[in-house]
């Protein structure tokens, strides 16, 4: 039995990371109103509740028209600070690109006062779902480079002027052999990003207009102990959703790095 | 183990192609990068369907010019001219040039037949006539019948004709190649050779190629201009760069040449040359390429110039008593260090190995044939 503490180990760790979110599930489908053992039944009228709750619903069109746009923003600006640190070299790159990933270390509710101040105090604007967005996209690009850089590293730079070369202009070029090749770390990055603005709470709370995002209205449900049992159904879908989203993401990935032909060298799953 | 198999057939050289008009002008050409100056007032007459090579150390500025001629470079002083227009402020995609880069380029997401036909996209023909060009391409560089496989999939000597298919298809008044055969193993380089220099004859197209391998341009090229720091050292055929190098610096990097030390006089306009441990001897003023400075200088003697008078062997040529100080038998060859008097290093020379000649053995004293026609003066 050799090499038997490590399994241990790797058990529980495991029970740690994800025993909690296995109650989500269970308590999702459990018959009662209070979140506790013995379990009363299988009943799936929490997420009927869910499904009657236009408030929610607001919520959650909120967060999906956020998170899209948000992924869209941090996507396209990730592509092009990708390509300049792959292929262009100027003063100040290593610098530059360094403060451009500095967010993913930043405690998010120091982002999220510092933002609310410049928002409310310098700009003087209103809070609306654009503030969240421009948050959202603050964090998420961190996120969007660091996985469009391996996308753009891993592309020969004679690439593109092959394809001048071949009577292309630079947008021809970038359109025709770049982006197809890139096209993978693109769509990695659009669900990345697309999560974590979706799961987040911290930046929403502080920037969120008039109509809530999905993470704050669940924050905005615990305070009643009836409601328990709807946001245990609710997550249950969340999870189920974002780990579909981070699986299809790891797969574009991967068939980007299949694609050229490339070893892998790290990514998030 | 030194390959001893003969080099493969290539077609006959034509004749010079000196009265051809010049396609590619540069005059004066700088390159700066920041403080670094990559090249240093180029003056280059290019002519059409030559095939000229770019040759140098890395390092030494012949890529830059290579990638300025392309466009992907814009020279910071200096004129460039192809087929008589200024080529100023013109990109690389409007010129009538296209590369066959280092790496090849090959778009490892489209099928060979797509790359081949990337060129062809502002092409006013129709479907059916494009591909029937491709075919066609494909076929010129051996490759027929390739047109669906993964690009990704090919092996180098694959990628290199599918980025020379790639490149030819669109006719191009020059091809540029960017050490085109650096990638293949020795096999496969030394038949791509004959491939590309029976290619640019049957195209008739200008190809400019660089590399650092001199045998390499030795072999391919009608002429060949030597860098070193950003500079032409020396322009000219191959036979002449390699009998009548002009500097030192150009004998050493082409070929093994022996250097003694010399003193030179002009007497009534003859040049006289007294080699260390040689002799004296009157040489031709196309024997001092790079002028013949009088007083100390160094001499140049290719090793295959020189012989070895073996026993019972007579000749009337000039001769110099040495001994034998190292032997290198490569079966076809023999190479021997020979060691003589007042030379300060052992002189190299290849000897082709006759039937009935002893190969020598270390410490056998013996007779180095010489010839002052060979001799060429390296002033520089």
């Amino acid at each position: 039995m050799r090499g038997w503490p490590l399994r241990i180990y790797v058990i529980l760790m495991l029970a740690f990371l994800y025993a909690p979110i296995l109650l989500l599930p269970i308590f999702a489908f459990n018959d009662a109103a209070i979140i506790a053992f013995p379990l009363a039944g299988f009943s799936t009228r929490w997420f009927e509740q869910l499904w009657s709750t236009p408030a929610l619903h607001q919520a959650l069109r909120n967060s999906l028209v956020i998170a899209t746009v948000t992924a869209l923003l941090a996507t396209t600006l990730g592509v092009c600070a990708a390509r300049a640190g792959a292929m262009a070299s100027f003063p100040g790159k290593r610098a530059m690109l360094g403060f451009v990933m500095l967010p993913l270390v930043l405690p998010e509710i120091i982002v999220a006062v510092a933002l609310l101040i410049v928002v409310r105090q310098v700009l003087d604007l209103d809070l609306s779902n654009w503030t969240v967005i421009a948050a959202h996209t603050v964090i998420c690009m961190p996120f969007s480079i660091a996985i469009l850089n391996g996308a753009f590293q891993n592309l020969d730079p004679s690439y593109e002027e092959a394809a001048m070369d071949l009577g292309e202009g630079r947008w021809g070029a970038f359109r025709l052999v770049t982006l197809p090749l890139v096209m993978p770390g693109i769509v990695s990055s659009l669900l990345i990003c697309f999560i974590i603005s979706l799961d987040d709470f911290v930046l929403a709370q502080f920037l969120t207009g008039q109509n809530p995002t999905l993470p704050v209205y669940i924050y905005g449900l615990t305070r009643f102990v009836d409601a328990l049992p709807v946001i245990m159904a609710l997550g249950t879908i969340l999870v189920t959703l974002s780990i579909t989203l981070l699986i299809i993401a790891e797969w574009f990935r991967r068939r980007g790095l299949a694609r050229a032909g490339i070893k892998d060298s790290g990514g998030f799953l | 183990m030194t390959d001893i198999a003969p080099a493969p057939a290539v077609p006959a050289r034509p004749a010079p192609a000196k009265e051809r008009p010049t396609l590619i002008r540069l005059r004066d050409v700088h390159k700066y990068y920041g403080d670094y100056h990559a090249l240093r007032g180029i003056d280059l007459d290019i002519r059409e369907g030559e095939f000229f090579s770019l040759l140098g150390p890395s390092g030494c500025g012949k890529t830059t010019l290579l990638r300025t001629i392309a466009g992907f470079e814009q020279p910071s002083q200096g004129t460039l001219s192809i087929a008589g227009q200024d080529m100023k402020g013109v990109p690389a995609n409007l010129r009538p040039t296209n590369m066959v880069f280092q790496s090849y380029a090959i778009f490892p997401h489209l099928t060979v037949a797509e790359n081949v036909g990337f060129g062809l996209r502002r092409d006013p023909r129709s479907k059916a006539e494009k591909a029937r060009a491709v075919a066609e391409a494909l076929e010129m560089v051996g490759l027929g019948g390739y047109g669906n496989r993964a690009a990704h999939a090919l092996s180098g000597g694959q990628r290199q004709r599918v980025a020379l298919a790639r490149a030819l298809i669109l006719k191009p008044k020059v091809l540029l190649l960017d050490e085109p055969l650096s990638a293949l193993d020795k096999k496969m380089r030394e038949q791509m050779q004959v491939e590309l220099i029976k290619l640019q004859r049957n195209v008739g197209i200008t190809f400019i190629l660089v590399t650092h391998d001199q045998e390499e341009a030795l072999v391919m090229s009608d002429r060949i201009a030597v860098m070193f720091e950003g500079s032409i050292a020396q322009m000219a055929d191959p036979e002449t760069l390699y009998r009548r190098p002009n500097s030192r610096q150009v004998a050493s990097f082409i070929g093994k040449m022996n250097m003694l030390p010399a003193h030179v006089t002009a007497e009534g306009g003859r040049i006289v040359v007294d080699v260390a441990g040689l002799g004296r001897a009157e040489v031709s003023p196309e024997q001092a390429p790079g002028g013949a400075v009088t007083g100390s200088t160094i001499v140049g003697i290719r090793p295959e110039t020189l012989g070895i008078l073996f026993p019972g062997e007579t000749t009337d040529r000039r001769l110099a008593p040495g001994i034998v100080d190292e032997v290198v038998y490569y079966g076809d060859m023999t190479y021997y260090d020979v060691r003589i008097e007042g030379v300060p290093e052992p002189l190299t020379i290849s000897n082709k190995n006759f039937i009935g000649e002893p190969v020598l053995d270390v410490g056998t004293p013996t007779q180095v044939i010489w010839d002052e026609r060979s001799l060429v003066v390296l002033s520089r």
